[in-house]
């Protein structure tokens, strides 16, 4: 008797061998490919931003080279500036100075000295911003996290935050658009600027399309972070090297900095 | 007997034209289902179907408010979510959905509805999702344009 028990209990065992053997295969199957999407994208943002980010940057202009553009191109791709075409007979001479732009590298002279500087300008995305105040519609605002971005559902293209922009960080679109990306919708009558890529701040992503870019080139000269927390690669490098804002007679406090300025 | 033989037959051939009839519908609300999609294994959109007919508007008009303002990107209504699911293809090509052919210019078209949404946002599905090599590799395969916008359909 004790013998058919025995039998009897270890089939059972073996069955259940099998089942857990089993039962545990598909969860691994199941739960993996989960986890794996988990660590490569992250979920998009559910809760409202809030100010206990502000997101910045630092440029170090000992760092930005002459002539190197990796920037302004990767800008462009990231947010679909790149599929602009100019309307038909529009001189090149004025099509440069219309279409849209949301950096520009600048190279500044001292005339004394001869010494050049490059640096790449875009919006500051200022604390105080002179076009939220003049926008009568309050389509340019700041986002809570120090973002200052147009909300194009409300804009008019009445420019005058283009007027107000002490930096001339923003473009006007002249003409109908197509091909816009799914992450930047931008069409005609309206007016943009930089937003930090939004789109990826929005998604949990760690840099900007210009930072990226930068790094890529081997220059590391754009360094993208919270300014408030004090332990972000921003802060840190704010605190080794001597940095400025661009008009701090302004006291705009804006969010981009730049050293070597 | 025979009577009721006649009536039970009648039931069961009517009761098969009405389950026949209800699978038809639904074959032709699924028809600018993309085949794959999400929508595809779903039995109606983020909504009920009725209710999505007379809402969907609203859901996204409040919706791009949390959006640009809030950061918010996770909630169930999204424009670029109607563009995945509701696009359809001719060949290989997305055909921009505003066209009066398409899922929602039909509509806007038939309920004379003048929007704009396809200005500024994309029309078709376009390849935001896809690593920069991939998307080098379209660029260099001459079928980026494919994942293009145009803008003809709306503001007839």
């Amino acid at each position: 008797m004790t013998d058919k028990t025995d039998r009897a209990e270890n089939e059972i065992d073996a069955g259940r061998r099998d089942f857990i053997g089993v039962a545990a295969g598909m969860t691994a199957a199941v739960v993996a490919p989960g986890v794996f999407l988990h660590s490569v994208a992250a979920a998009p943002r559910s809760e409202p931003v809030n100010s206990d980010v502000r997101w910045g940057l630092l440029v170090d202009t000992a760092k930005c080279v002459d002539g190197c553009s990796a920037c302004v191109e990767a800008c462009n791709e990231e947010n679909g500036l790149n599929l602009q075409t100019p309307p038909k007979g529009e001189s090149e001479r004025k099509w440069d100075t219309q279409k849209a732009v949301w950096i520009r590298k600048v190279k500044l002279q001292d005339n004394q000295t001869g010494r050049i500087t490059n640096l790449p300008m875009m919006c500051q995305h200022c604390e105080h911003p002179p076009c939220v105040d003049v926008c009568p519609t309050g389509a340019s605002f700041k986002r809570a996290d120090g973002i200052v971005m147009v909300d194009r559902h409300l804009c008019i293209g009445c420019r005058y935050c283009m007027m107000a922009c002490p930096y001339k960080a923003r473009s006007f679109i002249h003409d109908e658009t197509s091909g816009q990306l799914t992450s930047v919708p931008r069409g005609k009558g309206c007016v943009e600027s930089c937003n930090l890529c939004v789109h990826r701040r929005d998604y949990g992503e760690e840099s900007t399309a210009c930072v990226d870019a930068c790094a890529a080139e081997g220059h590391h000269a754009i360094v993208f972070g919270d300014l408030k927390d004090p332990n972000s690669a921003i802060n840190q490098q704010l605190k080794e090297i001597p940095s400025r804002q661009i008009r701090e007679d302004l006291q705009l406090n804006t969010g981009v900095r730049y050293s070597g300025v | 007997m025979a009577k009721v033989l006649l009536r039970a037959s009648l039931v069961a051939v009517s009761l098969v034209w009405v389950l026949a009839a209800q699978t038809v519908l639904a074959a032709e609300v699924k028809r600018y289902v993309v085949e794959g999609s999400r929508a595809a294994e779903l039995d109606s959109c983020v909504e009920p179907t009725e209710r999505m007919r007379r809402m969907h508007f609203e859901f996204i008009k409040h919706q791009r408010i949390s959006t640009v303002h809030e950061g918010i990107r996770g909630t169930k209504y999204s424009l670029a979510g109607c563009v995945e699911c509701h696009i359809s293809y001719d060949g290989q090509q997305p055909e921009p959905i505003n066209q009066p052919d398409q899922f929602c210019g039909a509509c806007h078209a038939y309920a004379a509805v003048d929007l704009n949404c396809f200005d500024c946002h994309a029309s078709v599905p376009n390849p935001q999702g896809l690593d920069a090599e991939a998307q080098a590799a379209h660029r260099a395969a001459g079928v980026e344009k494919l994942v293009q916008s145009g803008r003809n359909g709306e503001g007839h």
